[in-house]
């Protein structure tokens, strides 16, 4: 992005800061911020493998075409085939999934959605957050449950990565409720790369979410420029014609 | 006024026109780039892999690619003898007017002899014209080769999609982009790495 | 042949052809009426760009609701998927979508200050109250126009939202139900609903609304434009028959109204280009979600335009008593030129009573617009129960104040400052 676009878009989000509708989170835990950015095309690559490895087999992400992530992204047509794709699908297909959604909903109680647009209705905050507060609850048919989706239905698909942890509810010196989670046992990644590997599968739905975002704010760089230039002619225009009048 | 405050005046009048016409004309370029094939018609139109190991020779598969029904002909030996027989008969037997990928323009107009890959659309409005492949057929005149005949309006085409004279329909049937992945594959639509 | 020769030639050919026209078709003085000969005030100030920019947006919204239109499918099954095909698979599809959503929220917002406009200065006081009526029946097409187009994209809430507005004609007495279920077709909203409801959108109110404006400018040219002082221009008129306070509509107004559109189209850009979904303001983040019949989401908030009425039904503890309270906070708008019994036009020579009032309103107005977008709480409720008081006291008490107010002397001539 240009640093002017970026300064546009820093303007643009000051604007709606003052009013912003809270996003609907549930659960009344604070969300992290996911702090990701949809210019760094390595951390999309490896968000889109990690969304491959770990998602796409309950989730589809049915409006994402294989050929335009590959474009968007810088990942030839070999790498595309050979790491992202199953051995039936076409590049210029879609990432659809096998499982049928009767079957999803009788398995999980409700079929699992669809991604593509997740980041948007939900907003990144919250799957970045959600995707790492999962807690063991044995209650749950899962075994788990989740500090921001209390009841979730989808099983802590991470936890061999993220380790298990535990829920502990604690005070503070206001006698208001504090929750937090300690673990349970040692996941494969450490916390810090656990969280990077959360990120990067965020930024990617982030970017599946309005995959021309990038195109759109350089443009809008050039609009704003022209309208620049056209609208001081016509400020010139009519301050010219307008000495006429008396 | 004053000349210079014409002057001005006329040259503001210009620049702001000019500014506005040169918006109006960047405004309308995602609308009319809206109607290009979009990426789901590029997906559908995508190139279509044919398997021909079992296609006899003599024989025709009809295939359709971007909504076009593609023809794959196997020659056989009599029929290749009969391309050269008709020239004398043909419109355009060079096929210097009609439409082709280089590769193809060339006395079969394929790329192997044997297998012709042309689109069955009549170059002269559209209809698609049936394969008459039984020579000396009473209906079309006794002498027939054995070619193409379309319902519509009577045009003739020979065995490699050459228009006959005196026929409606302009120029030959047109060859799409192909290619050859292997023997027995044929990639209708993409003809990348393909030499004439 | 020499260079003023052949101009002569050129403009006789040039007169020639539009005698030609003239003889069959008004185009002359059509533009002589309406653009080069129509005077309207010097001393317009920036309140009066609102109504050409109502026209540009107007012009947008139908540009690229045709282009929409052509890639769009009306159908439960297809529409939300249509509307993601038009995002990603076709070229530039996802700007002329985001340019009709913010065109959407635009209208609102310069038909809002445009009517704030005619408020401040008494734009609906004689003769001009039928363009005021004429305005007004804009708005509620612009309101039917908009809410129909909040189906179409079918999520969430395109979904529940047009349930609750849908549902509250069920506080029809007698025949609600019946109503409710004519309207939607069906049982429920379904595949029917939005069918007709497409049809609306994109062919029955945008073509009552194109010719509610062409009776809004015939009406506004015929009484003639009013102006922040409130004066009849055409009262002092020069030897020529041209007010001494008009200037052509072209090129002085014209010069100064595209600055106007320049200015607008940039703020406009910013919203397309770097904020479309505008924080959940212009699209709602739970529209990103597809229609579901069996889940409300937390929150059910109309966009931010319809949440003033919004706030005044939630205000009422009766479905019956919302709903007519909703209604009557539009008639009251109608009857504006009625209630109003001050012989004074504009706010800048009327009393401290008026402006006290009006503002109280525009207040009142903005802080229903907030609570109607918050979860109904009892602070909410208290909030807006007080502010729906303040809403409709403007109006009943209007024909009391507005005879008890002490204005100042308005002057002859209009105040013009050099037109800076």
């Amino acid at each position: 992005m240009q640093p002017s676009a970026r300064l546009l878009s820093l303007i643009g989000a000051l604007l709606l800061l003052a009013a912003q509708p809270a996003m609907t989170a549930g659960g009344g835990y604070p969300l992290d911020s996911a702090n990701n950015d949809v210019g760094n095309i390595a951390s999309l690559q490896r968000g889109a493998r990690n969304f491959v490895n770990y998602c796409l087999g309950c989730h589809s992400a049915q409006y994402v075409r294989y050929n335009r992530l590959a474009s968007d992204l810088s990942i030839s047509e070999d790498q595309l085939v050979n790491n992202l794709m199953f051995a039936a699908e076409k590049p210029h297909e879609t990432m659809q999934i096998a499982m049928p959604a009767e079957d999803a909903a009788v398995w999980f109680g409700q079929p699992p959605p669809d991604l593509t647009l997740v980041s948007r209705s939900r907003g990144t905050d919250f799957l970045y957050t959600f995707l790492r507060t999962f807690y063991v609850d044995d209650s749950k048919p899962t075994g788990v449950n989740n500090l921001v989706l209390e009841g979730a239905s989808m099983p802590h698909v991470l936890w061999e990565l993220q380790g298990l942890q535990r829920k502990v509810v604690t005070k503070d010196e206001e006698d208001r409720e504090v929750v937090s989670l300690e673990p349970v046992t040692a996941g494969t990644l450490s916390p810090e790369e656990y969280d990077a590997f959360v990120r990067d599968l965020v930024n990617f739905l982030d970017y599946t979410g309005e995959p021309m975002q990038l195109e759109r704010q350089r443009l809008g760089f050039w609009v704003l420029l022209f309208l620049l230039v056209f609208g001081l002619f016509a400020y010139l225009l009519k301050v010219e014609i307008w000495k006429d009048v008396k | 006024m004053s000349e210079a405050g014409l002057n001005r005046r006329h040259l503001l009048t210009v620049a702001t026109s000019v500014a506005g016409a040169v918006g109006v004309g960047f405004a309308a370029v995602p609308f009319l780039a809206s109607w290009k094939p979009s990426a789901r018609a590029q997906a559908l139109g995508a190139p279509v892999e044919v398997d021909i190991s079992k296609l006899d020779a003599g024989v025709m598969v009809r295939v359709k690619w971007r909504g076009k029904p593609v023809w794959i002909l196997r020659r056989d030996a009599g029929m290749l003898e009969a391309l050269p027989a008709v020239v004398s008969e043909l419109s355009d037997p060079d096929s210097d007017k009609s439409e082709q990928p280089d590769y193809a323009k060339n006395a079969t107009r394929s790329i192997r002899p044997e297998v012709l890959v042309v689109i069955g659309n009549c170059t002269h409005l559209g209809c698609a014209p049936i394969e008459r492949f039984d020579v000396g057929a009473e209906d079309l005149g006794g002498d027939w080769p054995g070619g193409f005949f379309c319902p519509c309006h009577g045009s003739k085409f020979d065995l490699a999609g050459r228009v006959y004279a005196g026929v409606p329909a302009p120029t030959n049937l047109p060859i799409p982009p192909h290619r050859f992945i292997g023997d027995n594959l044929i990639l209708i639509g993409d003809d990348t790495g393909v030499s004439a | 042949m020499n260079a003023a020769r052949a101009e002569a030639v050129g403009g006789g050919r040039g007169t020639r052809f539009l005698n030609w026209i003239d003889a069959r078709f008004p185009f002359s003085k059509l533009m002589r009426e309406h653009v080069t000969e129509y005077y309207a005030s010097k001393n317009f100030n920036f309140w009066y760009v609102f109504g050409v920019l109502s026209m540009v947006v107007l012009v947008i919204q139908l540009v690229t609701g045709i282009f929409l239109t052509m890639s769009y499918k009306p159908s439960a099954a297809e529409a939300f998927a249509s509307v993601e095909y038009i995002m990603r698979d076709v070229e530039w599809g996802w700007l002329i979508r985001y340019m009709h959503s913010t065109g959407a929220s635009a209208f609102f917002i310069v038909v809002y200050l445009h009517m704030f406009r005619g408020m401040m200065y008494g734009s609906y006081k004689p003769p001009r109250e039928l363009l005021w009526i004429i305005g007004m029946l804009i708005y509620v097409a612009l309101m039917a126009e908009a809410f129909m187009g909040y189906l179409l994209p079918w999520g969430q809430m395109s979904y529940w939202g047009a349930q609750v507005i849908i549902s509250l004609f069920g506080a029809v007495p007698v025949v609600g139900d019946a109503l409710v279920e004519w309207i939607r077709g069906d049982y429920f909203i379904s595949d029917i609903t939005l069918n007709r409801f497409f049809a609306l959108h994109v062919i029955a109110v945008p073509l009552a609304l194109v010719m509610l404006v062409v009776v809004h400018i015939m009406a506004l040219h015929e009484t003639g434009s009013n102006n922040p002082d409130g004066i009849e221009i055409k009262q002092h008129k020069g030897p020529d028959g041209v007010p001494l306070d008009g200037v052509a509509f072209h090129p002085y107004h014209t010069s100064k109204d595209l600055v106007a559109i320049i200015v607008f189209l940039a703020a406009f850009s910013l919203v397309v280009f770097f904020a479309p979904e505008m924080g959940g303001f212009f699209l709602e983040h739970a529209n990103f979600e597809p229609a579901n019949a069996l889940k409300t989401p937390e929150l059910i908030a109309p966009v931010w335009y319809f949440t003033p009425f919004y706030a005044i039904l939630r205000a009422v503890p009766s479905k019956g008593g919302g709903a007519l309270l909703m209604a009557l906070a539009i008639v009251f708008l109608f009857l504006l030129p009625w209630l109003d019994r001050c012989k004074v036009r504009s706010i800048r020579y009327r009393g401290w009573i008026f402006k006290f009032a009006l503002g109280a309103f525009a207040i009142s107005f903005v802080a229903l617009g907030y609570l109607g977008l918050q979860k109904p709480t009892a602070g909410v409720e208290l909030g807006s129960r007080i502010f729906t008081f303040v809403y409709f006291a403007f109006f009943i008490f209007m024909p009391i104040y507005t005879r008890l107010e002490k204005t100042k002397p308005v002057p002859e001539r209009v105040v013009f400052d050099g037109g800076h």
